[in-house]
């Protein structure tokens, strides 16, 4: 599944096994959150307040546009949260 | 006497200068940011792990983010610093002092302080544009995080559109690392960069680099676009195209799944507001700002200015200042005074200040933009408030101010705390009341000034 962002540089080191929507995926250690979701997907979350999606905007935790939930209840900026091994993403049904 | 204890809040360019001069000074200030490691916004370090060759990640400015990067390393031992950790609030104590709320990787903490250097550094300008809430549209400066923390690109096809020197110096990253440009879109007149060219020919300040690449003409074969008078993005559920308006009024469209657009750069001042300083409007940039002396006094006595937080200077202003206010810090301390040190930074400073001026000047507030914003517009991306709402809450509620404004239509009141809507909402009013953007006033800081999270990472 290709996603939303590029990945230009590649580089060595170990993946990360997680899932979005209970889709097994895989990153690379030091991935952001956001990227490791972007890389597979074309948005992080469902917009609360109207239709639409939504993917981030500014990537350096002032627009608080990530904020995505993990299966086990934790919200989390996902532009200054590293991806760990496990971490299940609920998208609540985003670019599905 | 105990020695006073003094904690510095962002470590980019001008945190880390600050934190140099009081280490040098035996004071071992308190270090605090939210990144991850130290370095700010321009000099960025990649999180381990993604770490990539400074020459790749930095360009032009390697050896200064080499220089910054060991600095933070060697100002270790003789610092407290707190990487990981937001300050959401700030609060004076009796009788003098203040009280940092802080959250950081140990969870809330409250840290009182007798002194404070604010170097919270800036953010991206933004101004809606329709279509700009669809996945896929992102700031310039989240496009180069993308490519500098992740080595990523935000597309696959990436249009860029930009009224500063950030777009023509994120277009030539781009370029450079493999991605695809759809569209290097400038929104600001040529005119305006060769009038202002003379003065910047001699311009060592490394936001003007940009500005060598546009003058240029190309970024690798594909043109900068100036003058451009409105761009729209277009798709249904996702970025499809980005359609515009050339300074001739021809229309166009070039497909694309990703756009990167600003307009500037905004001054983070959330947390000098919450430390009581006094603003003042700049006009140029038209924005408020902290009111800061040549020395970096704030208008609180024990609160200190430097960087891009109380004005947009760019990188080497954002160094030299944090030095010179540090100084200005152990002045007010008593302690001996280095005059000559003193006066060749206020030298430095007042060049770099007519640098600046002559950067303003080539890329002026794209104001037309603001025209053109639609009603049914998106302008708060937390709450999807439109222009609309702003205008109809001005005309008929008779909103005359920024934060009457906000209690009427809850602009500024989500997530972000109005970092992406407040310029925008101010500018709308402004027109609608047909009175000068400055006379609407600005939105107040809040604590907390971030979202705390209901469950902290674990
Ligand atoms: C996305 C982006 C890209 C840029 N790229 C360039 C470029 O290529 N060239 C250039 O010359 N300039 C660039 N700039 C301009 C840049 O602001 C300056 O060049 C330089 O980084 C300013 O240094 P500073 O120390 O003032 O602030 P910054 O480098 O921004 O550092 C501020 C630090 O304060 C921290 N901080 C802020 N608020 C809090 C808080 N409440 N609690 C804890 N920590 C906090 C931030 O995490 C950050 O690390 C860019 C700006 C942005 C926003
Ligand atoms: S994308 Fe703006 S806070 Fe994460």
């Amino acid at each position: 599944m290709s996603g939303l962002f590029r990945r230009l540089a590649t580089r060595p080191g170990a993946t990360v096994p997680f899932t979005i929507d209970g889709v097994q995926a895989e990153a690379r250690v030091g991935d952001l959150l956001i990227s490791a979701i972007l890389l597979h997907r074309h948005a992080l979350r469902r917009f609360e307040f109207g239709p639409g999606e939504r993917a981030g905007y500014c990537l350096m935790g002032a627009c608080q546009d990530c904020w995505v939930g993990l299966a086990d209840g934790r919200r989390l900026r996902a532009c200054t949260t590293l991806i760990e091994s496990g971490m299940a993403v609920v998208t609540g049904g985003a670019d599905a | 006497m105990p020695e006073p204890v003094v904690a510095i809040v962002g470590a980019g360019p001008a945190g880390l200068r600050a934190a140099q001069v009081l280490a040098e000074a035996s004071l071992r200030p308190l270090l605090i940011d939210e990144g991850h490691r130290a370095g700010g916004q321009i000099y960025r370090r990649p999180p381990p792990g993604a770490e990539r060759p400074a020459a790749a990640l930095y360009g032009f400015e390697a050896g200064r983010a080499r220089a910054l990067h060991d600095l933070a390393d060697a100002l270790a031992p003789r610092i407290a610093y707190r990487p990981g950790t937001m300050v959401w609030g700030i609060a004076p104590r009796e009788p003098a002092g203040f009280d940092l709320d802080c959250l950081g990787p140990e969870g809330h903490g409250r840290i009182p302080v007798d002194r404070l250097v604010l170097a919270t550094g800036a953010m991206d300008r933004t101004l809606p544009v329709p279509g700009w809430t669809l996945p896929g549209v992102f700031t310039l400066g989240a496009a180069q995080i993308a490519l500098k923390a992740q080595g990523v690109a935000i597309g696959r096809r990436v249009a860029l559109v930009g009224a500063g020197p950030l777009l023509p110096l994120v277009a030539h990253q781009y370029a450079k690392a493999g991605a695809t440009l759809a569209a290097v879109l400038d929104v600001t007149p040529l005119a305006a960069k060769i009038a202002a060219a003379p003065r910047l020919a001699a311009m060592p300040a490394t936001l003007g680099k940009g500005l060598w690449y546009t003058l240029r003409g190309a970024v690798r074969g594909l043109p900068v676009r100036s003058g451009v008078r409105a761009v729209a993005v277009e798709g249904d559920r996702r970025v499809e195209a980005l359609a515009w308006e050339d300074s001739r009024g021809r229309r166009h469209r070039v497909p694309c799944d990703a756009v990167g657009a600003s307009f500037g750069l905004r001054s983070e001042a959330q947390a000098a507001d919450l430390a009581g300083c006094r603003f003042v409007f700049e006009p140029v940039t038209r924005q408020w700002q902290p009111e800061r002396s040549a020395e970096g006094r704030s208008s609180q006595p024990q609160v200190y200015l430097a960087g891009d937080g109380s004005g947009i200077g760019g990188a080497d202003v954002a160094e030299l200042q944090g030095e010179r206010t540090a100084l200005a810090l152990l002045a007010d301390l008593g302690r001996t005074r280095d005059a000559a040190r003193e006066a060749r930074l206020d030298r430095q400073l007042a060049r770099q200040a007519g640098f600046r001026a002559a950067l303003e000047a080539a890329y002026p507030y794209p104001h037309h933009i603001v025209k053109t914003i639609a009603d049914d517009e998106i302008v708060c991306r937390c709450e999807g408030i439109t222009a609309g709402a702003l205008r109809r809450a001005a005309t008929e509620r008779d909103a005359r101010e920024m934060n009457r404004l906000k209690a009427l239509t809850r602009i500024g009141m989500g997530r972000c705390q109005g970092r992406v809507c407040g310029h925008a909402a101010a500018e709308i009013l402004a027109q609608s009341l047909q009175v000068p953007v400055e006379t609407v006033g600005r939105l107040r800081g809040q604590a907390p000034i971030k979202p705390i999270p209901l469950r902290e990472p674990v």
